[in-house]
Parts: structure tokens; C-alpha cells; sequence
């Protein structure tokens, strides 16, 4: 089990939890999102994707930790933002939908 | 209830337009998240967790039947069908999309309805008496005082950027049901020389540094409410703390600079700005609002069809003896409709469940409906002899547990399943308790308790004044909830003591369920409740029944 960072945010329109995909565009699934395993690129990137004011709010660097399948969350906090709440089958894990690319519509 | 005038609707559609505008600017990229943020949390839009969330105010907690099936259809066309009742008789809306939230700010408009300020550094919206004008134990009906208060501070030109939010309650009743003493100014109606006037008590608050409020003033003439009020939030506007937003609610003003010296403050201000004020002009609008909230001509009624109901029918018995508050009109009560049906998110209701008490109301309760602090709804005018009929269609849509003012009606926040400022969840442990408390029917065995749950330190849950509270932590990346023990919530508000280390998720509910099972076991009696037992033998008992064993297993 590795530690690293990916970079997330919240979609601006719909509001909900978007991660920084290696090829830049931004995705609505955790294990699609680039990790870094530097705490100084994941910073750099942060910079970098802070500036999409019109597609994001609140980026911010989260721990992840590495798995066989790609990302997965270090922190509770962070579960719950790639899953969805507990007491409703809404959220992401009610998007079953193979199409996870973000566009501002 | 209170009629828009042609000022208001104005207001609110030029309110509504100018938010349609913001949001298009935001979208286009002429305002930056910065700028924008302090412009839709004027409006009540947060974001949350997993999308954003949409707070919108019930004044004084009073809805009519048709803004209620307006909040149903919002819930349905714009949102997931459903609706979160708050401790503060606001209803939250939790995943709306930027682009639609100003249809649904011109939807809540239809039918007097808006969001403004129920977020940010401003004069919340005003809370009251859920059962006012139709309680036994009233003075007078609280709400006309409560709308002028919210007609005085929306969008008041001095108080928009207060060093943080600003909460008043008020209630018109020696029984205090609206929590006064925990907010930053709480109103409570006393009588002297047969004059009505308000006890006006500052510097409550709950949250990171928890304060019973101190009384202010013991008399307030109503017609000096205004003038007084602003004369309080100016000096706090003055005096308050905008170095550290900890520090900064009005508790903390009054805590550093003694109540004397704010108390000394507050009336030099006072008779600078009361001649500003025109005391006949507040007793004329009193006097208007006073008609508006003219209470339902109800004759007493004969009880014999619910009499033998209740005889006849146990389930039915159980609801009318718990979920019933008496009526100050023979032959009708006051029903609190628990949105706590056992394993049930506290607070919730569909869609379907807005229209049926929407109808309810309609058919058979004046058309009025409360939302309450304790996140209930409730029907302050019914007929006892309709009850039976009532209770019939409650139980068909799930709307009839019969746990008001028990165990499993238990407050929760929304806690870490929505809310960005969590840092534990709430729901699920409100859930599981209440759960437990159904499977081993502990609730009328139990009988009255609150439990209040926080999932994060602002204490949206109340849990500091909970009989028994709890709060969620995040203690090195993990769940851990502290219990507090002797808290109160009336007019005789304490703050709770906390037992000891905290628990972990999986081993909150066992503990919640030894300290209940303890008070079964210590209790003199099943007339002394589960409150007047911690009174009575002090915390000791409890904290030994909490730790005894689970201390180690929490550990």
C-alpha cells in the first residue's frame, strides 16, 4: 500500500466531486484520477488546475492510497466524497453510467 | 399567517433576478469562485460534500398547506424527492445543480418563500415556538414579533457583514421550546403589571465554546423591540471579534467583556437610535401583523369518537399518548407528526409525505403546519374527534411513530454523509440507535429522553443540550464520538458534562444502549425520567456503566 495525492475538486454546475485524470481533463471516477507520488508535482498540479475557475471550486491535494485497481481514498472524508452518502443509495454510487468525462453541461 | 404585501413580492423578484444574474456571471467566468461564494450563501446555496445544497427559511417554523406542496414539487423537479427539516425550522434541499437554482428560488417565491440569510455573517432566520397560537401556556402568539424581526433585519443595510453569524429565537410561552438561551439573543415573553414585554437574554450559543445566555434586560416594552435589538447586534458589530472567527459570535463578546459592560454599551446605543424610532409606528405594524396571525375560531368540540378509539385501539392509543400536546380549545390537540420512524434519516420527508400532511392540514388542521426544532413536522389545530381519521392516513404513509419526545426521536445534523464542515457522520448513529431502541421496544419503557447528535464541533445537533449528546469526531482519520451527560434544552438550559474518552464507531451504540439500560436499572421509578435520574444520582452511575467494559473495548 503506497501513499499518494491526487488532485480533486467539485464540479461547478453540478456540484459534485471531480479528480485530475493524467491526461488533464478531469473525471468523476477516483480510480481514473493521476496520482502523484510527490507532494511537490501534486502542488505544482494543484497550481496549475486551481486556474480552471469556470469548470471547478475548491481544488485541493488528497491523500490516496495505491491499490491493484488505480487510487483509492486514505480518508474516511474522502470515501464518502468518492461514494456518496450512507443513508441514501444517491451520489456516485448510484451513477452506474460507464460515462464518467465531465463537461460543464 | 403573513401576506405578502406588493413591497415584498417586489423585493424578492428584484432579489430572484439580480441571483439569476449572478449565476449567469459566474458561469460565463466574470466572477471568480471568491466573489461569487459570498453572493450565493446570501442566497442560502452552500456546497457541500458530493453537490450543492440548497437551505431554504421557514419563518418562525409556520408553513401554509400550499407552500408545502410547493417544497414537495421543488423536491421532486429539481432535486432527489425529498426534504431535510433543520434545528433551525429551515429545510434543506441537498442536491440541486447551480443552473437550476434560480427556477427554484422563483418556485419558492410563487408562494412566499425565499432563502435569504439562512447562511452567512447575517441575521439568521428568526426561530419560534412550534406550537405558537395554539398552546395552553401561552402569553401571546410569538410570531408577529418574529416577523417584524425578519422584516427588520433582511437585507439590513448595518448588519450584512457581521464578524459572524447572528441566531435569535423567540417564544411567547413560560415553557421555553425554542432553545432561547442558546442563542445569540433569545426573547422570552413575560408579563409584568398584565403588560406583555420580552426577557432579552444574549450571548447564548452552542458550537466549539458552548454558553447558557445571560439575561440582558428582564423587561423590554414591545414597543421598544426594535430600536433594543439593534442596538444589541450594533454594539456586537462593534465589539465582536473579526481576528479569529472562533472567537468572533457574540458568546465570546459577552464572555470577554462581561454582560455589565455590554449591558452598559447595548443602552448608551439604545437611547442614542430608540428616538430614531417611532414607537406607534412598531405598535401600528404589531398591530397589523397581530391580525394576520389571528388564531383559528375554534369552538370547543366533543372527544367521545376519539375517547373510544383510544380504548379500543392500542396503536392508536400509543400515538394519541405520545405525539399529542393539549390544545388551548377543548376538544383539540396539538399533533406532532415524528419524522423519526425508526431507522429512518432524522428530519427526512418525501415528497408524497410534504403533500399528505400538506392535505392533512388542509382538510383538517386550518391549513397550518409547523416545522419544529426537534426536526418534526406539526398540525397545531386539530379536532381529537378527527384524529382517528387522521391517524389512519399517517400510518399509511409512514408518518405515525409514536416516539415523540423519546429515545429514537432523536436530533441529528446531517453530519459527514453531506456536510463539508463534517467530521463524523451523524445519521447512521441516529439511525442504529433508533433501531435498537424499536427491536427491544425500549421507547415506552424508556420513556422521555433526548438525544442530540453533532456530527462536528458547531453543533448543528444541539448535543451539548441533549439529555444525552453526542458528538462525532475525527480523531487521527477515524470516527470517535465523545458523550455528553445532564444537558437541557428548556428554559432551564445546561450545558451537558462530557464522560470521558471517546468511542468508536462501531462501539457508540453499544454504549448509548448500557447508559439507557443503566437508567432502567437506576431509576426510582418509571415517573422519574431518564433527566431527573441523571439529576438525582449525579453522573458517577452512568460514566461506571459506560466504561465498566466499554471503555476497553474502546480503547
Amino acid at each position: 500500500m503506497t501513499q499518494g495525492f491526487v488532485i480533486t475538486a467539485n464540479a461547478l454546475i453540478k456540484g459534485d466531486v471531480v479528480w485530475l485524470t493524467p491526461t488533464g481533463t478531469l473525471t468523476r471516477k477516483l480510480e481514473e484520477a493521476e496520482v502523484f507520488t510527490s507532494r511537490d508535482r501534486a502542488e505544482a498540479a494543484l497550481a496549475a488546475t486551481s486556474t480552471r475557475n469556470a469548470e471547478l471550486v475548491g481544488c485541493y491535494v488528497a491523500d490516496a492510497r495505491l491499490t491493484s485497481v488505480g487510487p483509492a481514498p486514505a480518508h474516511f472524508r474522502e470515501g464518502f466524497r468518492a461514494r456518496g452518502p450512507s443513508n441514501y443509495p444517491h451520489g456516485k454510487q448510484a451513477e452506474t453510467g460507464t460515462d464518467s468525462h465531465v463537461s460543464l453541461y | 399567517m403573513y401576506r405578502y404585501t406588493d413591497f415584498d413580492n417586489a423585493f424578492l423578484a428584484e432579489r430572484n433576478r439580480q441571483f439569476r444574474a449572478q449565476v449567469a456571471r459566474r458561469i460565463d467566468g466574470s466572477l471568480t469562485e471568491e466573489e461569487f461564494r459570498p453572493l450565493r450563501l446570501m442566497n442560502g446555496l452552500y456546497l457541500q460534500l458530493h453537490a450543492y445544497m440548497l437551505r431554504v427559511a421557514i419563518p418562525y417554523g409556520t408553513l401554509n398547506a400550499t407552500q408545502l406542496r410547493k417544497l414537495a414539487e421543488i423536491s421532486e423537479r429539481w432535486d432527489k424527492g425529498y426534504g431535510h427539516f433543520t434545528t433551525r425550522q429551515n429545510i434543506q434541499f441537498n442536491w440541486p445543480i447551480l443552473t437550476d437554482v434560480p427556477d427554484m428560488l422563483d418556485a419558492l417565491a410563487e408562494v412566499g418563500l425565499h432563502a435569504i440569510q439562512t447562511s452567512g455573517n447575517t441575521i439568521r432566520n428568526v426561530t419560534s415556538d412550534h406550537f405558537a397560537g395554539a398552546a395552553g401556556d401561552e402569553i401571546a402568539d410569538p410570531r408577529p414579533y418574529a416577523e417584524l424581526i425578519r422584516q427588520w433585519s433582511t437585507d439590513h443595510p448595518e448588519f450584512q457583514f457581521l464578524p459572524r453569524k447572528f441566531k435569535i429565537a423567540v417564544t411567547g410561552s413560560p415553557n421555553d421550546r425554542v432553545v432561547t438561551r442558546a442563542h445569540d439573543i433569545g426573547l422570552r415573553m413575560v408579563l409584568r403589571d398584565a403588560e406583555p414585554g420580552f426577557e432579552v437574554i444574549v450571548g447564548g450559543g452552542l458550537g466549539r465554546t458552548p454558553m447558557i445566555g445571560k439575561v440582558i434586560r428582564d423587561f423590554l416594552p414591545v414597543a421598544d423591540l426594535l430600536p433594543y435589538l439593534e442596538a444589541v447586534v450594533a454594539t456586537y458589530n462593534l465589539l465582536g471579534r473579526r481576528d479569529n472567527k472562533y472567537k468572533a459570535r457574540i458568546k465570546i463578546t459577552v464572555h470577554e467583556n462581561g454582560i455589565d459592560q455590554v449591558r452598559d454599551l447595548v443602552e448608551a446605543r439604545f437611547a442614542e437610535i430608540a428616538p430614531l424610532f417611532d414607537p406607534t409606528a412598531t405598535k401600528a405594524a404589531l398591530a397589523r401583523l397581530d391580525e394576520m396571525f389571528t388564531p383559528p375560531a375554534l369552538s370547543p368540540r366533543d372527544s367521545t369518537l376519539f375517547e373510544a378509539t383510544r380504548t379500543r385501539d392500542p396503536v392508536f392509543r400509543a400515538f394519541a399518548d405520545t405525539n399529542l400536546t393539549p390544545h388551548r380549545v377543548a376538544g383539540h390537540a396539538i399533533v406532532t407528526i415524528s419524522l423519526k420512524a425508526h431507522g429512518a434519516t432524522p428530519g427526512d420527508a418525501t415528497a408524497e409525505q410534504m403533500r399528505v400532511v400538506a392535505d392533512l392540514a388542509q382538510s383538517y388542521g386550518q391549513g397550518e403546519i409547523r416545522v419544529s426544532h426537534m426536526q418534526n413536522l406539526v398540525l397545531p389545530h386539530v379536532a381529537l374527534d378527527d384524529l382517528p381519521e387522521i391517524h389512519a392516513i399517517l400510518r399509511a404513509h409512514g408518518l405515525s411513530t409514536a416516539n415523540v419526545g423519546l429515545a429514537s426521536d432523536i436530533i441529528a445534523c446531517p453530519g459527514m454523509d453531506y456536510c463539508a464542515l463534517a467530521t463524523a457522520r451523524s445519521i447512521p448513529v441516529a439511525t442504529q440507535i433508533a433501531t435498537l431502541v424499536a427491536a427491544f421496544e425500549l421507547d415506552h419503557e424508556i420513556g422521555p429522553v433526548q438525544i442530540k447528535i453533532s456530527g462536528c464541533i458547531n453543533a448543528c445537533g444541539h448535543h451539548h443540550v441533549g439529555h444525552i449528546g453526542i458528538l462525532g469526531l475525527d480523531r487521527a482519520g477515524v470516527e470517535n464520538y465523545q458523550i455528553t451527560l445532564g444537558g437541557s434544552a428548556t428554559e432551564d438550559a445546561r450545558v451537558g458534562e462530557r464522560m470521558g474518552p471517546g468511542f468508536a464507531y462501531d462501539q457508540i451504540v453499544p454504549a448509548i444502549e448500557r447508559l439507557l439500560l443503566a437508567y432502567l436499572d437506576l431509576r426510582e421509578g418509571p415517573a422519574e425520567t431518564f433527566e431527573q435520574a441523571v439529576q438525582r444520582a449525579g453522573l458517577e452511575p452512568f460514566r461506571a456503566a459506560l466504561y465498566e467494559k466499554g471503555a476497553r473495548d474502546a480503547a
